[in-house]
């Protein structure tokens, strides 16, 4: 039987040695190669709401008029500078001169002016037709200048225009944006092997090309939290600016090679309750719910304590946020009274939880804590899909928990009973047309801290964190955001330390 | 033959169209509408019905069905909801991938589980035995996910001889084989721990045949015996349990695609499943019931060709 092994072995040897030896690639100098846990389908930030695509090709390949920065700040982009009549209603903007797309074509007015009567087109598949809604019409004025006119004031056009939903792009290229898009930013699109990888190239014809220095930017999708990790430690990926799994960051923060990034972001994560339905048309029995939760647990056990508790729907690091965290102080035995109070003690609660590790994990954490308030809770796993049809559209639930994590969207709790939340009150209504509407900074604040207070003391949904964005990095990475105030993040600024 | 061969074929199709069927009654009835998954939740519904009337989904489900159904009968499955590409380009760009991890998957798994399971047979009640026994029995225990990370974590971690996942494409030879290595490794290793049992029995059962010892007395050695006279009549019990591992392989490089992200059809099945790409969900649960119902024929063809008694009984 001596053969019979020899050939066992023999074999595996042979092929384990042929492949062992092949060259492993370097990153170079000027390349970064950056993990994604989700891939989009296609990449057109116009028509796709996958935040990916935003993570990817807004403000690299195409750009808006105006950007966001990490700070929250509205700046340039390809409009230089703008102007706003008194009545706020009429912007005009100066645009970039010199600029041509990565075809080759020339940008002007004309495709500011396409892009966005594409946008609010009767047929148009925009996936936030809403931020174009006050824009009643676009003129060109020369081929260097717009003219906006809006029907009522919108405090946040500025910031909204920034998104990949307005990106400007071209009538003669606008047909290739799915699969391969053509725009005018630092970043021209390369390559996509679909499920493995996304390259993008300098434009060497950018108008701030001087200021980039990562030559090659490739984007490789890995979903498992743990194939990401190990692709890290391997040295295959140089960052991981979503990490999907607060449980492994100890390994890169005791790991010398790595820097680790606890970041702020615009998700809320709320506990959000049917307030159609009974009994949470209650107000007394949201309170009731607000003051079995723990926090602090959840925080500790979803998010290994890599989160910062709110009180209500505003983030922390906003201008206008108010602490409300005590407001609903964590007391088991008060929340029993309530609800008993209320003739719905024991009563059987369902959490509808979408598959995010932060819901499903909350979800545990958040059903024992309303078992021990005397609730009969119980958690539902469902998938995304079903999610956005049960829940979302056809507002079939009890509880569910979601993280909001658009800017600016207080305003949810003016979108009616249509709206899943399945609230509806005409004094917030109101409130929240006037802080939209209000363009002087410091009023608009006051107006944001009365919107928080009002959703607290009533109690609208659970408040539990603000998602984290947990970041890892090869320690020698420089120019990269640790906050996400918005969906995008422009990989110009990335250099690698000397 | 011919006979048996053309009733083979006509349940060869029943099966698909069987499959065409509820999968795409299955898919219809499952929550989710692709406008909204595609729009996501802050998308005015003005815009959803516009989408869903460029997909056509706006259109009754048995006049969808029976377009599907003509289309690819004219080989066009159509164009993906969510890639917005033909469907058969987002196969056949992934289709590479898969067929050399399954193929590579099955030729590891048949030959360590022969090498395993006559090595045991031969052995029979000895330390060898007993070792490969329990070590086939741990294959059967460990989920092929774990021992993936173990192997990640082993080799490309610690050791970094071998690429922690990923798929550079064929373009680059040496770089592909590299990578396929640990996925190949993960998935032959539990898939050859049930055959080699399996091989292992049926080995024993012919051992204690009167022909084997009418062999050995003929003075054959007994590696001789083991090779040419104890596997070839074992082969029957063994090709059945291939054929079915055949679809569990299927299944499992899904699986596997995912932990080591392997641009493959499993993680396109996944994804097409999330975003509601019914016709990307159809077009691929087709193409793998047609793999296994082909495998399944293919092992009813061997039975013939191994088992020439059966010639005779099948028709």
């Amino acid at each position: 039987m001596s053969f019979t092994r020899f050939t066992g072995t023999g074999l595996a040897g042979a092929f384990a040695l042929a492949v062992a030896f092949g060259a492993t690639a370097a990153s170079a100098e000027t390349s970064v190669s950056i993990g994604f846990q989700q891939e989009p389908t296609t990449l057109d930030p116009t028509s796709d709401a996958t935040a990916a695509i935003d993570g990817i090709i807004t403000h690299n390949v195409l750009e808006s008029l105006t950007v966001v920065n990490e700070a929250g700040e509205v700046l340039p982009a390809l409009a230089e500078s703008w102007t706003i009549s008194e009545d706020g209603l009429t912007y005009r903007f100066n645009l970039a001169q010199d600029v041509t797309f990565h075809d080759g074509t020339t940008f002007d007015a004309e495709d500011v002016k396409f892009s966005f009567d594409r946008a609010l087109a009767e047929d148009s598949e925009n996936p936030t037709k809403g931020i174009f809604n006050p824009v009643e019409s676009v003129t060109v004025i020369d081929p260097h200048t717009v003219e906006m006119v809006l029907r009522n004031k919108d405090a946040f056009f500025l910031f909204n225009i920034a998104r990949g939903d307005a990106s400007i792009v071209a009538p003669e290229s606008v047909d290739q944006l799915k699969t391969a898009p053509i725009g005018t930013g630092a970043y021209r699109f390369d390559s996509w092997t679909r499920g493995d990888r996304l390259t993008l190239v300098k434009n060497p014809d950018f108008r701030d090309a001087d200021n980039v220095e990562m030559d090659r930017v490739v984007i490789r999708f890995i979903s498992d939290p743990a194939a990401a990790s190990a692709a890290l430690l391997s040295g295959e990926l140089d960052a991981f600016p979503g990490f999907p799994a607060p449980e492994m960051l100890p390994q890169f923060e005791a790991d010398p090679r790595f820097t680790v990034t606890v970041g702020s972001t615009e998700g809320e994560v709320i506990l959000a309750m049917n307030n159609a339905k009974a009994p949470f048309d209650n107000v007394e029995v949201r309170r009731a719910v607000s003051h079995a939760i723990d926090r602090a647990a959840i925080i500790d056990g979803a998010m290994y304590g890599r989160a910062t508790p709110i009180g209500s729907f505003y983030p922390p690091h906003g201008a206008a946020y108010v602490d409300l965290l005590d407001a609903y102080p964590h007391d088991p035995d008060k929340a029993r009274a309530m609800f008993e109070q209320a003739g719905i003690a024991s009563s059987t609660m369902t959490i509808r939880v979408p598959p995010f590790p932060y819901a499903t994990r909350s979800g545990e954490i958040i059903q024992a804590q309303l078992t021990a308030a005397g609730i009969d809770a119980k958690v539902e796993n469902v998938e995304w899909g079903f999610w956005l049809d049960e829940i979302y559209k056809k507002q079939n639930y009890d509880m569910t928990i979601i993280a909001h994590t658009s800017p600016n969207d207080m305003g949810n709790f003016a979108r009616g009973k249509s709206y899943f939340y399945g609230f509806e009150d005409p004094e917030f209504t109101e409130l929240w047309n006037a802080i939209s509407t209000e363009t002087d900074p410091d009023t608009r604040n006051d107006l944001l801290r009365q919107g928080q207070r009002y959703l607290t003391e009533n109690a609208i949904h659970g408040f539990l964190f603000q998602l984290p964005r947990l970041g890892v990095y090869d320690a020698r990475l420089r120019g990269y955001w640790t906050a996400s105030p918005v969906l995008y993040e422009p990989r110009a600024s990335m250099s690698w330390a000397e | 033959m011919s006979y048996f061969i053309a009733r083979r074929l006509a349940g060869f199709l029943l099966t698909l169209w069987a499959v065409s069927v509820v999968v795409f009654a299955v898919m219809n009835v499952l929550p989710g509408d692709p406008a909204l998954t595609i729009l996501g939740i802050d998308s005015t519904e003005e815009a959803r019905a516009a989408l869903r009337a460029r997909l056509g989904l706006d259109q009754p489900v048995v006049l969808r069905y029976l377009d599907w159904v003509a289309g690819a009968l004219r080989g066009d499955f159509g164009t993906s909801f969510s890639f917005g590409v033909p469907v058969s380009g987002l196969i056949g760009e992934r289709l590479p991938l898969t067929f050399s991890l399954a193929l590579s998957g099955m030729v590891v798994t048949v030959i360590l589980a022969l090498v395993l399971g006559i090595t045991a047979a031969a052995r029979h009640g000895r330390p060898g035995d007993w070792g490969i026994m329990l070590l086939s029995q741990m294959g059967i225990a460990i989920p092929a996910f774990w021992l993936s990370m173990l192997l990640v974590l082993l080799f490309a971690v610690r050791l970094r001889w071998l690429p922690p996942g990923g798929f550079p494409g064929w373009g680059d030879p040496i770089a592909a084989l590299r990578s396929l290595v640990l996925p190949t490794a993960a998935l032959a290793l539990v898939q050859s721990a049930v055959l080699a049992r399996v091989t292992r029995s049926a080995a024993l059962e012919v051992m204690r045949l009167d022909f084997v010892r009418t062999a050995r007395a003929s003075g054959f050695g007994s590696r001789h015996v083991l090779w040419r006279h104890v596997l070839p009549n074992a082969l029957v019990p063994i090709v059945t349990i291939v054929g079915l591992q055949f679809a569990g392989l299927v299944t499992g490089t899904i699986v596997i695609e995912n932990v080591f992200y392997l641009p493959g059809l499993g993680r396109l099945l996944f994804q097409s499943i999330a975003n509601r790409d019914l016709i990307t969900v159809q077009a691929l649960v087709m193409l793998f019931a047609t793999l296994v119902v082909t495998a399944n024929f293919l092992v009813d063809i061997a039975y013939v060709i191994i088992d020439p008694r059966l010639r005779g009984a099948r028709g």
